[in-house]
């Protein structure tokens, strides 16, 4: 199955990203990172090491669980529920710049749900929204600010993320 | 998860694990500004309450809003139970106006199992007679784990009335599922004959308990359930079994005591060892909503088909 992306490649794609962010947003003032879980939270972590070793300032992030707030829950009769983790934003996000962050942007449901999510904690000046991949196939108009690679598929392929931090290596892998 | 709640007895291992990992996302909702998430938006429950409580119905409903269900209570003091309604008759009749799940208390032991039986709607046991009192147990273990770092190996030293307590019940059957070191102490008038085949060990002695212990947890003095006399005095009762701060001296330096409320001071507890430094009793109240969440959460997925 072919891999699409590398370490190599997938570091200078989130230096690049966070160039992009910078410039968008002239310097990092007010920017904070939220990291979607599972992948999006390393990813986010990255992010902000990176923006803070160009603009030497340090942006806050946190960690955001969207299962109890999927369109999918309660909908199928067997099967256990989806696992729940722990939501953690441990800063303000009142008038903050959010960039959201996520590994695969597909159908866009899960930027909903996630969007619901960080609304309750607060009213951000803006939410950005990071993707590593997007993948297309969007069921509703949710648009990514900033892509690592746009990656055309097909619905039955599968767009693999792998990090270091959680799988032990980092890259993109289409299966299927 | 199966499709009801009814004790500890039905819940495997993995169960009660991801019962409590999941409370753990579910405490940070309560710490935030706005404390509420949509997950089950359109479920209606019916809290129905047979006996008085506080603390449990309290917890319930909080939790049931934190999820946005939609709840009602029945209190029996108000209900048609007082025209001479059976529990079946009762639970038929909710049942027709279709809710998703029902929170039972009810003081007669299986109340629930009967409920289970012939109702569609999720049924969640919130303290059946002498039997079980399955989410106080799961609150405490939350608690424990989240002083201890874990179950496993922690001593737990139960002491009270123990012949009439499900909180006993159930937290005996959960500590042991979880291998804790358990022991029981109490007047010999109100230790169930048998109980150490569950695994646990019962010293008349509540020094002996005691000693060394990770976790005090007192259980109340049950007087509206007492029929005769199991005990000469509650003054004798304080002097004998009561926790006080010279009793607490004998447990390990990090001990915390633990109570399922409502207290009686100076009967089980002395004010200063429930209002003292080691005691978690409020925290355990604390975490009883988001462990009620977490069960309320899990139960409303899909059934397991047995």
């Amino acid at each position: 199955m072919p891999v699409v992306m590398d370490a190599d490649r997938m570091g200078r794609t989130l230096a690049r990203i966070a160039h992009e962010i910078l410039e968008r947003n002239r310097g990092a003032e007010d920017l904070a990172l939220v990291g979607i879980r599972t992948r999006g939270v390393p990813l986010a972590r990255r992010l902000a090491r990176i923006l803070q070793e160009i603009n030497h300032q340090e942006v806050p992030t946190g960690a955001l669980d969207i299962t109890l707030y999927r369109d999918d829950l309660m909908r199928h009769a067997v099967g256990a529920q989806p696992v729940v983790r722990r939501t953690e934003i441990p800063f303000s996000i009142d008038d903050k710049r959010i960039l959201l962050v996520d590994d695969v942007l597909y159908t866009g449901r899960t930027i909903r749900a996630a969007l619901d999510a960080l609304i309750e904690f607060g009213r951000p000046r803006s939410i950005q929204l990071v993707v590593l991949v997007d993948r297309g196939h969007r069921e509703l108009p949710i648009k990514a600010d900033y892509v690592g690679k746009n990656l055309p598929t097909s619905l039955s392929e599968v767009v693999q993320v792998r990090l270091m931090e959680i799988d032990g290596r980092d890259e993109v892998e289409i299966q299927g | 998860m199966k499709k009801d709640l009814l004790g500890i007895a039905e819940l495997s291992r993995e169960e009660i694990y991801s019962i409590l990992d999941t409370a753990e996302a579910m405490r940070e909702i309560g710490q935030r500004p706005i404390k509420k998430v949509p997950t089950l938006r359109g479920k209606t429950i019916v809290n129905l309450f047979y006996e008085p409580s506080t603390r449990t119905r309290t917890s319930f409903e909080i939790a049931e809003k934190r999820l946005s269900a939609d709840t009602l209570n029945i209190a029996v003091a108000t209900s048609s139970v007082v025209k001479g309604e059976t529990l079946a008759d009762t639970a038929m009749n909710i049942e027709a106006m279709a809710p998703d799940m029902i929170v039972l208390r009810h003081g007669s032991s299986g109340a629930c199992h009967l409920l289970a039986r012939i109702c569609r709607s999720r049924i969640i046991n919130a303290g059946d007679g002498m039997h079980e009192h399955p989410t106080q147990a799961l609150l405490d273990a939350f608690t424990i784990r989240q002083h201890k770092q874990r179950v496993e190996g922690v001593k737990v030293a139960i002491i009270g009335d123990l012949l009439h307590s499900r909180v006993l019940r159930s937290n005996v059957l959960l500590l042991t599922k979880l291998g804790a070191d358990v022991w029981l102490s109490g007047p010999p008038t109100l230790v169930p004959p048998g109980i150490e085949r569950l695994g646990v060990r019962v010293s008349s002695s509540v020094d002996e308990a005691v000693a060394d212990a990770d976790v005090i947890m007192m259980l109340r003095i049950q007087q509206e359930r007492m029929q005769g006399a199991f005990f000469p005095s509650l003054r004798e009762y304080f002097h004998v079994f009561g926790m006080t701060a010279e009793r607490v001296k004998r447990a390990r330096p990090d001990v915390i005591i633990m109570h399922p409320g409502p207290l009686n001071r100076g009967v089980e507890i002395a004010s200063d060892v429930a209002d003292g430094p080691f005691s978690v009793i409020l925290e355990q109240v604390a975490n009883g909503v988001a462990v009620r969440m977490a069960v309320l959460y899990l139960l409303a997925g899909g059934a397991e088909v047995d």
